[in-house]
């Protein structure tokens, strides 16, 4: 009977708690965030995470949005896209999120963009550089936008600074025929070079695998270029760089984000010095948003910001900003306020293009001495 | 901008030609005498690039420096453990099918091939990533009149290429030895009747051509300086196609035909940046089709 009494008292006093819990609490915006924190990438997706996470908690130490708290929910997509699916429709109509930050890999925010479609809830991936996330099929996607640059982006930015910095105005470019991102670049760096006064004397392809560039590199250097652009990765950037030096090129080097690794230096010593590639930042750049964010950032997880944190960063703002400016949690106005942006992100002041891509500037950084030195920052 | 048959691109043709001579020269030794296409020959090459790769390592840890000696006595080491495979090779997998028919040695050929590359992808202190082969040398260009330069690289490959031949060379015609394989290559069976050690001549055969990928690799290490297990495989066919051109089996043949083959390829690659990887393929087929002894090959023609 005691027992009986007890567990009727303890029902009781559960249910009550229940009661007085649940519709109570101060008001919250609910924002999903999607990130592959385990599988293959999942470095990519701790970064992302972390990224999201301090920019939130910033928010809310300033007073939250809209008068109320946001609350981050951080889902792990396992960088597969029928998880990413899953997770998009759980994020959607469980969590009840009013916008969504992911996700990192292209495939996998393939799969959760028409998603973000259909219900119409805004999403802005950090990282996903396949022009089809946003744009696809010639069509585009209304509530989807991202926050780093697209690969062709790159060959563009590349142009202006070696016509600009650089003073050059006579280019050649060589790029890898089996790789659409080196290829990519090359010609929107030609496109762009040419565009602006200068002259490409010489666009080069290799086959992917070669090891022997000199073929081709002879007939770039004896036709005189001043800059010669290589939108190879790094390991294919070393060997290229040190052939062009070896055939007595002694001008500067321009390529894209596939440099950036310390295998670059590695493998190709001094003749990648007078090398400059393109790169979504860096952290060594004076501007006070950069400076801010990587000492709140290293603070708080005791390393230095890679370029997935900061994008996710800046995603996680860019969104938080729409809300504000859109005075409202309702998915359409979000999105329109996301396509007004002009935000001062850390990677750059961004705004949208007409295919939601982000409008910004690219840091230029310089091999120097074996070490990548931040060198100055070029608008599109 | 010039034509593409200039100086320059002659220079880079005899770069690459030097390599790959090396590489054939083991190919065409070994088929002059047991009549055997040793595919396995490109990863003797590639095991002489990681000797290499490691002496650099040991020496840099223990000495510290680098320089003209340290490329010495890596180049020496390279030789030895390539040829040391081969060695081993001959005698735990071609010896004992030798009086098998030709095919199983060859089907083994490929076996070897394949169990050496995922051999060293498997060793962990060795992997199947890409690893950055040290600058032991800058490499230094030397302007050769108006419109080229040559490196210090390719005049070190091409000067040890040049050395190593010459002493080959040397061997063939003026040792005991040399007479020896020279007697084998022609008849195994009379060789042996007038007692010469068939199986020693052969070990031997094996060693030299061995110790030439071996050199090849540490050469090709220092110009290209990216390696990995698998880097062997391309210059290995290229190479046994330019000892088909010369003539399989004969040894000016296949430094003839690795000249023409590294020259062949700099100018298709020079007329179009695909052409040129597909050109030694293309002259195999022509060589087979119009001459299919080779250049300096000799008249009985053996199927491979």
């Amino acid at each position: 009977m005691k027992r009986t009494l007890s567990i009727v008292a303890l029902a009781l006093l559960v249910a009550l708690a229940l009661v007085s819990c649940a519709p109570k609490g101060p008001a919250e915006i609910v924002i999903g965030g999607v990130g592959p924190v385990s599988g293959e990438a999942a470095t990519f997706g701790k970064s992302t995470q972390e990224g999201c996470e301090l920019a939130v908690e910033e928010w809310n130490a300033k007073g939250g949005l809209l008068g109320q708290k946001i609350k981050l929910v951080y889902e792990d997509d396992k960088g597969d896209a029928a998880e990413g699916a899953a997770v998009w429709t759980k994020l959607i109509q469980q969590d009840k999120v009013v916008a969504i930050v992911g996700t990192v890999m292209s495939k996998v925010s393939l799969a959760g963009a028409p998603i973000s479609e259909q219900y119409g809830v805004p999403m802005i991936s950090p990282t996903s550089t396949n022009p089809s996330v946003t744009f696809s099929d010639g069509k585009l996607r209304d509530f989807v936008f991202r926050a780093c640059f697209i690969d062709p982006f790159q060959g563009t930015v590349g142009a202006k600074f070696a016509y600009d910095d650089l003073g050059a105005r006579k280019a050649a470019a060589i790029f890898d025929v089996g790789n659409d991102y080196t290829k990519g670049l090359s010609e929107f760096f030609r496109d762009t070079f040419v565009s602006l006064g200068g002259e490409v004397v010489a666009f080069e392809a290799h086959p992917t695998g070669a090891t022997d560039f000199k073929a081709q590199l002879t007939k770039i250097v004896q036709a005189g270029p001043d800059v010669v652009y290589i939108s190879d990765y790094y390991n294919d950037v070393a060997l290229i760089a040190k052939q062009l030096r070896e055939l007595g090129f002694t001008g500067p080097l321009v390529g894209g984000d596939g440099w950036d690794s310390p295998d670059l230096v590695k493998l190709g010593g001094e003749a990648v010095e007078n090398g400059f590639f393109t790169n979504h930042y860096s952290k060594d750049d004076t501007r006070p948003e950069v400076q801010d964010f990587v000492r709140k950032y290293t603070a708080k997880y005791g390393a230095a910001p890679d370029a997935l944190a900061t994008l996710a960063y800046d995603a996680m703002n860019i969104m938080l900003d729409a809300i504000g400016r859109a005075g409202s949690t309702e998915g359409v106005k979000i999105r329109d306020a996301l396509k007004a942006t002009d935000f001062a992100a850390v990677s750059g002041r961004t705004t949208f293009d007409a295919q939601h891509n982000p409008v910004k500037a690219a840091a230029i950084i310089e091999i120097k001495g074996g070490q990548q030195v931040y060198r100055t920052t070029v608008a599109p | 901008m010039g034509s593409i048959f200039n100086l320059q691109q002659v220079v880079n043709g005899l770069q690459l030609g030097s390599i790959y001579a090396l590489i054939a020269l083991g190919y065409t030794m070994v088929y002059g005498i047991v009549r055997l296409i040793n595919f396995a020959h490109g990863d003797f090459y590639m095991i002489g690039a990681y000797t290499a790769y490691g002496a650099f390592f040991l020496f840099n840890a223990v000495l510290g420096g680098s320089g003209l000696p340290m490329a010495a006595v890596a180049l020496v080491l390279a030789m030895l453990a390539s040829g040391l495979v081969a060695l081993l090779t001959n005698r735990l997998a071609y010896r004992p099918l030798r009086y098998k028919p030709k095919l199983s040695s060859l089907i083994t050929a490929i076996g070897v091939s394949m169990l050496i590359e995922y051999l060293f992808s498997a060793l962990p202190f060795i992997g199947p990533s890409f690893r950055a082969f040290p600058e032991i040398l800058p490499s230094v260009p030397i302007k050769l009149g108006q419109n080229a330069t040559i490196s210090t690289h390719a005049l070190i490959d091409i000067g040890v290429a040049a050395v190593l031949m010459i002493g080959l060379t040397i061997l063939v015609r003026h040792t005991t030895l040399g007479k020896a394989m020279r007697a084998v290559s022609q008849d195994k069976d009379a060789a042996k009747l007038m007692g010469i050690d068939v199986e020693k001549v052969i070990a031997w055969t094996f060693m030299i051509g061995g110790a030439f990928a071996g050199a090849a690799g540490l050469l090709a290490g220092m110009t290209y300086p990216r390696i990995f297990p698998f880097m062997g495989i391309l210059p290995g066919l290229k190479a046994f196609i330019a000892a088909v051109l010369g003539g399989i089996g004969n040894i000016p043949g296949a430094v003839l035909g690795a000249y023409i083959m590294g020259v062949a390829e700099t100018f298709a690659t020079a007329y179009n940046s695909l052409l040129g990887e597909g050109i030694a393929f293309a002259i195999l087929i022509v060589v087979l089709l119009v001459r299919p002894r080779g250049i300096l090959g000799e008249k009985h023609a053996d199927k491979i």
